[in-house]
């Protein structure tokens, strides 16, 4: 690194440093910690905090609504971040192999439409989905649906909106692990006689996993904590983690309840993101291996 | 080699399933019928009552404001963060790079409710000033990381040369760091104001009784309200972002 004299010499690192790492001491780790802490607290009568601690916060968790959310919220959000891989896939593939001035105008075809709001885009889909909507009536013209089925407030229209809102987040990450891709070991695979699905398979795949594995991790956990799209176009049989934190907070102003319920979601974020990691490590440490 | 064909069909499908929505909003705020089930004729009927709603403009006004604080603080704080983060290696700055990259990776819902809990706890009262100390905390790590990419790329030798030069530290700093760096910064900048303006979740977390910025007013809207004016909204939203992105596009092209 080239001297710049008098300019972040190693004697300023503390002045640089200490503005935002206090700011987000004070407004991210201790309000988190807060929220670990809070979750061993019993509730007051009046929506506040009570003195004292306690497990009895925690053992309402097993009461038999939560594992039938958890489960649900944990299946939604699988079942979002496949059907983005499965559909983000093929997307970035085609646009890495798009000629390039093609390409950019592609990449803003996908992003354009996230440039409205994000309450919007569900807003929207609530109006396609509506009773009255257009999707209904072509639906019931077609016979595939029978005219008292509802399109909003169930699962399905959870999931619908849910791979909506996070597809662009999975198309990206795989399109710029595929634009860095060389296509030629593809033809080299056909070459040495092997069918296209087994070439997609043993060669793309493996050469765009950074990609993947990211698209996974920015799908995964946004739609883990996910609480606007099911509160807006799910039901009660489609409630999910986040809308029961919301409601523990505002409806029932039960602040501890709400803090168990909130370390059980940052619990549910933790483990696939440990795995991310372990994973990678597990990987490289192999590679190294390896090349000795 | 012959290519399939799957990759094709399905980013038509995948550009036809952004769109649905988009068009059907668009096409909606136009629609004289109110539920948009069926065409009842041309109208700019929902594009009058959205003028003469003045809680939404208000709301916009806040938005707005929460919107350039929030912005300007972040920036601050993103862009100290980014160069302590690339200049120097230490224990501290390892801690450091987990705290400005861990609010990146946690749901928003997280972040809304330990900071309603922590405002809770120290007995802050709910408000504006709440939603802007929100804002500035989830930003910084977005302002952070933008310039910490561009840091990446900057040459220091640049510095060493105006200092030989006879530039003091200062004169440096000023006349050679900050304009070769000012379109990472703008870009951050940039980017922590529309998520600022954008969000919903934190917000709705932190905002007292009584305090409205857009998007709680939408959501209000879409809870209660009149599905023909959100139409309007967004629409006029959406042509405004639409044309600012591609005004930015052809500045920079031109500045090229």
């Amino acid at each position: 690194m080239a001297e710049a004299r008098g300019l972040l010499e190693p004697r300023h690192e503390p002045w640089i440093t200490l503005p935002s790492f206090v700011w987000l001491i004070v407004l991210f780790t201790v309000p988190a910690a807060i929220v670990f802490a809070i979750a061993f607290k019993p509730s007051d009568p009046y929506g506040g905090i009570g003195a004292g601690w306690t497990l009895q916060t925690l053992r309402s968790l097993g009461d038999p609504n939560y594992p039938a959310i958890l489960w649900r919220t944990i299946w939604l959000s699988v079942a979002t971040t496949a059907l983005c891989l499965v559909l983000a896939t093929p997307t970035a593939y085609f646009m890495a192999r798009t000629p390039e001035r093609w390409r950019h105008l592609l990449l803003l075809a996908i992003i354009v439409p996230f440039w409205t709001s994000f309450l919007v885009r569900i807003f929207a889909w609530k109006v396609v989905l509506h009773p009255e909507g257009l999707l209904k009536r072509a639906l019931v013209a077609l016979h595939v649906v029978p005219p008292e089925a509802s399109l909003l407030y169930n699962a399905g229209a959870v999931l619908l909106v849910l791979v909506y809102t996070e597809l662009p987040f999975a198309i990206l990450p795989i399109y710029a692990a595929a634009e860095k891709f060389d296509f030629k070991l593809l033809e080299a695979a056909r070459d040495l006689g092997a069918g296209p699905l087994r070439t997609f398979w043993t060669v793309f795949l493996p050469g765009i996993r950074r990609g993947l594995l990211t698209a996974t991790l920015v799908t995964l956990i946004p739609a883990l904590g996910s609480y606007v799209v099911p509160d807006l176009v799910g039901g009660p049989t489609s409630e999910m983690l986040g809308n029961k934190i919301a409601q523990r907070t505002f409806s029932d102003r039960n602040l501890p309840h709400a803090s168990a319920l909130s370390a059980l979601l940052a619990l549910a974020v933790l483990v696939p993101s440990a795995a991310a990691i372990a994973l990678e490590r597990g990987r490289r440490a192999r590679q190294r291996a390896e090349a000795a | 080699m012959r290519r399939s064909l799957t990759p094709l069909v399905v980013t038509l499908a995948v550009l036809a399933f952004f769109y649905l929505p988009v068009a059907v909003l668009v096409g909606n705020s136009f629609n004289a019928s109110r539920f948009g089930g069926e065409w009842s004729g041309f109208t700019l009927n929902w594009y009058r009552r959205l003028l003469a709603a003045p809680e939404i403009w208000h709301a916009l006004g806040n938005t707005l404001a929460i919107a350039l604080v929030a912005t300007a603080g972040s920036t601050v704080l993103g862009t100290t963060a980014a160069f302590a983060l690339d200049r120097y290696r230490s224990r501290l700055q390892d801690a450091h790079y987990l705290l400005v990259y861990a609010p990146l990776v946690i749901p928003e819902i997280l972040l809304g409710i330990s900071l309603l809990l922590f405002f809770v706890a120290l007995r802050v009262q709910l408000g504006y000033p709440t939603i802007v100390v929100a804002h500035v905390t989830f930003c910084v790590s977005y302002v952070a990381m933008v310039v910490l990419g561009r840091l990446q790329d900057f040459d220091w030798a640049l510095v060493e040369a105006a200092q030989d030069l006879g530039a003091d530290a200062w004169t440096a700093g000023r006349r050679v760091v900050l304009p070769l760096l000012a379109p990472g910064i703008a870009a951050g900048a940039l980017l922590a104001f529309t998520l600022s303006v954008d969000d919903f979740v934190i917000t709705f977390f932190v905002a007292g009784p009584g305090t409205t910025t857009l998007p709680l007013r939408i959501y209000s809207m879409i809870k209660h309200g009149s599905p023909p004016l959100i139409n309007a909204l967004s629409t006029l939203l959406l042509t405004l972002t639409t044309t600012a992105v591609w005004l930015s596009q052809r500045l920079l092209k031109e500045a090229r």
